[in-house]
């Protein structure tokens, strides 16, 4: 690689500084919030016995689905020997690394103990899916780790795809696993599914490749480089897929469940009658998360690199308020423990239960996306990982 | 002083029970202290606790088991949703008939728990004679269990614990349920609902031994035709329900 490539990687220095300081307030924020709610207790947060996992899940499970979806990139470099997309593997594998220790964060702050993550970390119950995903985890930063250092060492390049090939079944099996959180809850409506893993793995490959062009665009555009038009094509085609298969799996997953007269009730709160949480399914997900996107890339005379841009930023807004209203709203609808009665209690059975995230929520979930964005601004800054394409390199051909 | 009227029929009925309890309260006292399991061994799966409620003796306007456990485990009064229930009154109408019933619902004590299944580090266990528990020293606070039982069991200490008089030990930020009162199991005692529904003059609670099919409460299943809660979901609970 030529050293005119090495200089572009380096975000320019007051950039870069501003930036710094930006992340740091946001983790320091969201360590701030965790502190806070470890000392006086969850009381703080918008969570109560119903609504037992908040925002904090929605952040964590948005980065760790997408840290394993932004190594698409990489993988179809590696594994399949696209040379366009080999020359994005590095940013693609810092990146997981980033989303992941972002999710992570969050996760881990967000326990009522977070002070015993140790006992997490050495006392496994093998029939835990959670514990099968603290060993997922860790897994993908050291097999990620291993993947950046053969791309990165020239000396290590033959080990290169072996390392991809490891990567890719890696981040499937974990995304796998994090869809299974879901899929065993076998008492709730929303989950108790199998078709939950699979569109886990779909939502990855969408969202981490929105991540991934948001962030390449504004690496492109720090270091004044423009992004060559085929690849654009390439990645917002890719993207496009991506899209419209999450919206088909969503529609067999509540299709097949308004076909069960037993889901109807719960069918009917998500799609029609659970105010916020159906406004941002329709809203958020549907119109501006897969709808306008799909605008953005498909109709003429659009798809060009400020679309493709905006577009990913829609697809993400779209993330959050699909995994809001399936976390959240998965537990809102209450357990059905008592079919063919009306039922009432003092813990709230048979009530739809309500939630509002408090601030330490969004500190804390930020704090999460903080943490993600320093570990990329650092790579990116101390390490060489912008895009190099080869200017001879006949596009055509790949 | 004002007394509510009391006909003859009540007046008997309230006797008899009150002349039972006296009489046979020492004796089953005797009892329950020759059956205490001694220090330090361990719990039997030759035994597997359970309780049967009977819907059909329990009155929709008496918490009397619910009050009982709070004071046992020094849990409070509940006002905010983040305050713990061990256990609760659930008033139920059948939409097709407008039957209503009331009736006590806690952790049911599965044989396959699923809290147990999915808890990371195993502070969710269950006991040889079938006792469903949260190690709190292991409890991360994670909230799995609370995602993955069926029953809605558990609660999450969300604020720091003041009272530490209650019988288990209980801290902020772990997750917590019925213990089935297995201090006083333990000891050869009955749990504190049981108690508290008996001394009301209720039979709507029976705490005893599922294994034996000539316990009492082995029997009363069996003539009551009791069933289980979601019984889809082939869980085994510890707890039957009589009477829905």
């Amino acid at each position: 690689m030529s050293q005119s490539a090495t200089s572009f990687s380096r975000i320019e220095a007051r950039y870069f500084f501003l930036l710094l300081l930006l992340g740091l307030l946001v983790v320091m924020g969201g360590l701030w919030a965790a502190y806070q709610m470890e000392s006086q207790g969850h009381i703080l947060s918008g969570m109560n016995n119903q609504i037992v996992w908040g925002l904090p899940h929605v952040f964590a499970i948005f980065m760790i689905v997408s840290a394993s979806g932004v190594l698409n990139v990489a993988s179809v470099g590696s594994v399949f020997g696209r040379k366009i997309y080999k020359a994005r593997g590095p940013l693609s594998g810092l990146l997981s690394l980033g989303l992941l220790a972002g999710g992570l964060t969050v996760l881990m702050l967000d326990l009522g103990r977070p002070d015993r993550v140790i006992v997490a970390a050495t006392t496994y119950n093998v029939t835990s899916v959670f514990a099968w995903n603290v060993l997922l985890y860790s897994g993908l930063f050291a097999t990620v780790g291993l993947y950046l250092w053969t791309m990165m060492d020239k000396t290590m390049g033959a080990w290169s795809r072996p390392a991809g090939i490891l990567v890719f079944c890696w981040r499937f099996i974990l995304t796998t696993g994090t869809g299974l959180i879901f899929a065993f809850l076998v008492a709730r409506q929303a989950y108790a599914s199998a078709l939950l893993p699979p569109l886990f793995i779909v939502m990855s490959l969408a969202w981490g490749l929105a991540i991934f062009l948001i962030v390449q665009t504004a690496m492109y555009r720090w270091n004044l480089q423009e992004l060559n038009p085929l690849i654009l094509k390439r990645l917002k085609n890719l993207l496009g897929i991506f899209i419209v298969t999450l919206l088909y799996l969503m529609v067999a997953y509540h299709l097949t469940n308004v076909y069960f007269a037993r889901q109807v009730d719960f069918e009917r709160f998500i799609l029609r009658d659970g105010g916020i949480l159906t406004f941002l399914f329709w809203g958020g997900y549907v119109g501006l998360g897969s709808a306008v996107p799909l605008l953005l890339i498909f109709l003429p005379g659009l798809g060009q690199g400020r679309h493709m841009w905006i577009a990913s930023l829609f697809v993400l807004t779209g993330a959050l308020s699909l995994l809001y209203v399936f976390i959240i709203g998965g537990q809102a609808y209450p357990l059905q423990i008592f079919p063919g009665y009306h039922v009432y209690s003092s813990f709230a059975d048979g009530q739809i239960n309500s939630y509002n995230p408090s601030s330490y929520e969004w500190m804390l979930g930020v704090g999460g996306m903080g943490v993600a964005f320093l570990v990329t601004l650092l790579g990116v800054r101390v390490l060489n990982f912008l895009p190099y394409d080869d200017p001879h390199y006949p596009l055509e051909s790949n | 002083m004002n007394l509510p009227p009391v006909d003859r029929r009540q007046f008997l009925t309230r006797g008899a029970a009150w002349t039972a309890a006296v009489t046979l309260a020492p004796g089953v006292l005797l009892y329950d202290m020759a059956r205490a399991r001694p220090a330090g061994e361990p719990a039997s799966s030759a035994v597997r606790w359970g309780m049967l409620v009977d819907v059909s003796q329990c009155d929709s306007g008496c918490d009397a088991c619910v009050q009982a456990c709070n004071r046992e485990q020094a849990l409070g009064t509940p006002t905010r949703p983040t305050d713990p229930q061990w256990m609760r009154k659930v008033q139920l109408e059948q939409n097709a008939t407008g039957r209503k019933v009331s009736l006590p619902m806690m952790c049911q004590h599965c044989a396959q728990p699923p809290c147990v299944d999915v808890c990371p580090t195993g502070a969710s266990f269950k006991r040889a004679d079938g006792i469903v528990l949260v190690d709190k020293h292991r409890c991360i606070g994670c909230r799995y269990c609370m995602m993955a039982c069926p029953y809605k069991a558990r609660s999450f200490v969300h604020a720091p614990v003041e009272d530490h008089s209650g019988a288990t030990p209980r801290g902020q930020g772990t997750v917590e349920s019925c213990t089935l009162c297995v201090h006083r199991v333990d000891q050869g005692e009955q749990p504190a609902c049981v108690q508290a529904c008996a001394k009301e003059g209720r039979q709507a609670l029976l705490f005893g031994d599922l294994n034996d099919p000539q316990s009492e409460i082995s029997q009363r299943m069996r003539a009551l035709n009791a069933i289980s809660l979601r019984p889809d979901l082939n869980l085994d609970p510890g707890v039957s329900y009589a009477g829905l």
